[in-house]
């Protein structure tokens, strides 16, 4: 089974990823942005499981998801305290951490 | 505590004696209760002291049943610290010696235990004398317990502590806290020589400071006869400040201004024996040291002879009836110390096992007559035989005993010292002991005649002691009387002979003589007893003295001879005036002068010296270089750290980006480079 489709709709998945991570101001899209990085590399892990038949990569997968559930979680919760506080998710100004 | 424990058993099976160690742990600890919790009880902390007395004078007579049925010697020892090889240990060596010093200071410590509650009964510091009390008891066996020199330094140190305690006892007077001071200073310049000599024999004995060992090279020639030499004379110069031996004997009377039950079991039944009990337990280095096997004058018997006379003779002339009995008691050791000096080994742990309980007796005897009529002085005394019945009994048997009558206690091993010396070949230490049974029969007899016959010359009323303080005085009055039987030579018997045997292991050829009963000699020597009993009696009870020699004190020579006495041969005045007087006066000055010319000018160039090195160290090599240094490095990475700070925007996505730009070039170096 060629894997060439499935290993470019993973580039495309994970560059709209980085570009959404490194451009976007909201949080929220940001977070989005990761989960999308995320699921491109889940893309890759399953396609090349299936083709060396191997279920290591699927299992891969598994851990990977339940991971970004949990960090979507404290993701949100974070961005939910910095609204609350700043009134506003522009990651453009939370900059507390400056040296 | 112990760092590391190592216990070596030479006994092949040991029961109690193992357990020997107990014995001073007991009063130890009762020592502490009573520090700590003794205000609080009941009986102001006595009964503490009193129990644990007791359960140690049971243990030692357990352990005492199992010497005499096995004879196995008890030598363990832990190591405590260690440096180098040398090995620092603490333990226990149990033999004949150690079970006779056990049963005697705890007999007699658990009677003067039981006595001071009588005696002591409402004194200011009551709780404070029994705590006292206990330290001492606890101290005194740790050291008869020692397997090794330096451990019985410490108790030996520890003993004469207390004994410090104890005879400043009633500090507030200054009498008292200088007699103190007196008999703590006088025992330190003979300690000084014992810590010397222990010194001298630790590298002698290729760093061991074990008894036994040193006592076999002693024994065996391993160690240099000259080295044998210099230690026993270092070791016997802390016997005679221990065992008050002529000159350092003077502390003993004055020791007396301590409450009389520490009279009775410090300065009279255990710690003053201490210098003896070591004699007799380092016994091969003193052997081989004064070559006291060859007979005719070694140092330390022409010290103990001069001992048991001049201190005899000092007791005649004493008011004060604890005095007599102190003088009594320096002459007595000097029997002892001569006994060992003559190679009577067994005759000299005798006479200190038999004059342990009737010198306690007679002490404890005086005390009584002193709490009777409140006073010290003989002169305030007379006719208290029928206040006092059970108090003048006892002392009367004590007494007897110590004249040396046939057949209470003192007879026995007086006896045996005297035979020692004739056998041994020693006739001027035979002569001057038989000199000096007749002076000791002849001042007893004075100071019973002045105390309890006569008229009464004192105020109030003397009754009888209470039972807390008769009762002691009759469990001592037995051994007093019977106890000299255990080695009743005359009959055949010589059970302590083989109870407190002196036996080194690996020293096999070595052996004491041991002599057969002389009646001669003892007829003798009681018939000397019963002259001197009769001269006291003579004068101060029939007062019966010759026309002639009527008031023959007061005149020409003999009134020298009493003033001599009385100014006690100005030995008090040669120490004060002539050794402290010289310290004070031209070594002061001397020793003044080299401190502020020499010394403090070499300490001036030193410091000066010193001063410039650091003048430079710190404006060159300091200042200069190690600041130098130290700041170049802290500059460096406050300007690093200023560089590197433009990177720490805060931003999140400033760092992404960062982190997948690293990534990506990365992958190129991947691609390209492999």
């Amino acid at each position: 089974m060629p894997v060439t489709q499935f290993v470019l709709l993973s580039a495309f998945l994970f560059c709209t990823g980085v570009y959404g991570v490194l451009a976007r101001r909201n949080g929220v899209l940001v977070l989005m942005s990761i989960e999308l990085m995320l699921n491109a590399v889940n893309i890759n892990l399953v396609a090349f499981s299936a083709r060396l038949n191997d279920a290591a990569g699927q299992v891969f997968a598994l851990f990977v998801i339940a991971i970004a559930a949990a960090e979507v979680g404290v993701g949100l919760a974070i961005v939910l305290l910095i609204y609350r506080n700043r009134v506003g998710v522009n990651l453009d100004e939370i900059d507390l951490m400056k040296g | 505590m112990f760092l590391a424990t190592e216990a070596v058993t030479h006994a092949a099976e040991a029961g109690i004696a193992e357990k020997a160690w107990l014995i001073p742990l007991l009063p130890a600890l009762s020592f502490f209760v009573i520090l700590f919790f003794g205000k609080k009880l009941p009986k102001g902390g006595s009964e503490s002291g009193i129990l644990a007395v007791g359960l140690s004078f049971v243990l030692s007579v357990l352990v005492a049943f199992d010497w005499i049925t096995n004879h196995t010697v008890v030598d363990q020892h832990w190591v405590w610290w260690q440096n180098g090889h040398a090995k620092i240990t603490i333990g226990q060596h149990v033999d004949g010696l150690t079970v006779m010093m056990f049963v005697v200071v705890t007999f007699v410590s658990l009677m003067v235990h039981i006595y001071s509650t009588g005696y002591m009964h409402g004194d200011v510091r009551f709780t404070y004398f029994f705590a006292a009390l206990s330290l001492f008891t606890a101290s005194m066996l740790f050291m008869c317990l020692a397997d090794n020199l330096l451990q019985l330094l410490v108790g030996w140190e520890l003993v004469g502590l207390c004994s410090f305690m104890l005879i400043g006892h009633w500090f507030e007077e200054k009498n008292n806290s200088s007699a103190a001071l007196k008999a703590f200073f006088t025992t330190r310049v003979g300690d000084v020589g014992l810590m010397l000599g222990i010194i001298t024999l630790f590298f002698a004995a290729e760093e061991t400071f074990h008894i036994d060992t040193i006592n076999k090279l002693a024994l065996e020639h391993e160690i240099g006869h000259g080295i044998l030499v210099a230690s026993a004379v270092l070791l016997f110069l802390g016997v005679m400040g221990k065992s008050a031996q002529f000159p350092l004997h003077i502390w003993l009377p004055d020791a007396m201004a301590g409450p009389t039950p520490v009279s009775a079991l410090i300065h009279a039944a255990t710690m003053v024996v201490a210098g003896v009990y070591l004699v007799a337990r380092v016994y091969g280095v003193f052997w081989e040291g004064f070559s006291i096997e060859a007979g005719g004058l070694n140092w330390m018997a022409l010290i103990a002879g001069i001992t048991m006379i001049i201190a005899a003779a000092l007791a005649f002339v004493q008011d004060d009836i604890k005095r007599v009995l102190a003088y009594s008691t320096v002459s007595q050791l000097g029997y002892m110390v001569a006994a060992l000096s003559v190679g009577a080994w067994t005759a000299g742990v005798f006479h200190l096992f038999t004059h342990a309980f009737f010198k306690a007796l007679l002490f404890l005897g005086s005390g009584s007559v002193i709490h009777a009529v409140h006073s010290n002085n003989m002169s305030e005394m007379g006719g208290l035989k029928k206040y006092m019945p059970t108090t003048f009994t006892t002392f009367i048997i004590g007494t007897l005993a110590l004249a040396g009558i046939f057949p209470l206690a003192g007879f026995w091993s007086k006896d045996e010292i005297l035979l020692g010396a004739m056998e041994g070949g020693y006739p001027y230490i035979l002569i001057l002991g038989l000199i000096g049974a007749f002076m000791t029969a002849c001042y007893m007899g004075r100071c019973v005649f002045l105390t309890f016959f006569g008229e009464y010359r004192g105020h109030g009323h003397p009754h009888e002691s209470p039972r807390s303080m008769t009762v002691p005085l009759i469990l001592l009055a037995i051994p007093s009387v019977g106890i000299g039987l255990i080695n009743a030579t005359a009959f055949g018997i010589d059970n302590f002979t083989r109870w407190v045997p002196f036996h080194i292991p690996g020293a096999e050829h070595f052996h004491l003589e041991h002599h057969d009963f002389n009646p001669a000699l003892a007829g003798l020597s009681l018939g000397v007893a019963i002259t001197g009993l009769l001269v006291a009696a003579m004068v101060y009870y029939w007062q019966n003295v010759p026309a002639g020699l009527r008031g023959a004190t007061d005149r020409g020579l003999l009134r020298g001879l009493k003033t001599l006495l009385i100014e006690k041969y100005y030995l008090d005045h040669l120490f004060v005036g002539g050794v402290v007087g010289f310290i004070k006066g031209p070594l002061a000055r001397a020793t003044y002068w080299t401190n502020q010319k020499i010394i403090d000018g070499i300490v001036n160039a030193v410091g000066s010296g010193t001063r410039i090195v650091g003048r430079f160290t710190y404006d060159v090599l300091d200042q200069k270089g190690v600041d130098g240094i130290v700041n170049g490095i802290g500059v460096s990475a406050s300007e690093t750290g200023g560089v590197l700070r433009l990177v720490q925007s805060g931003r999140v996505q400033q760092y992404a980006l960062m982190l997948f730009a690293a990534v990506g070039l990365l992958g190129l170096a991947l691609i390209f480079f492999t």
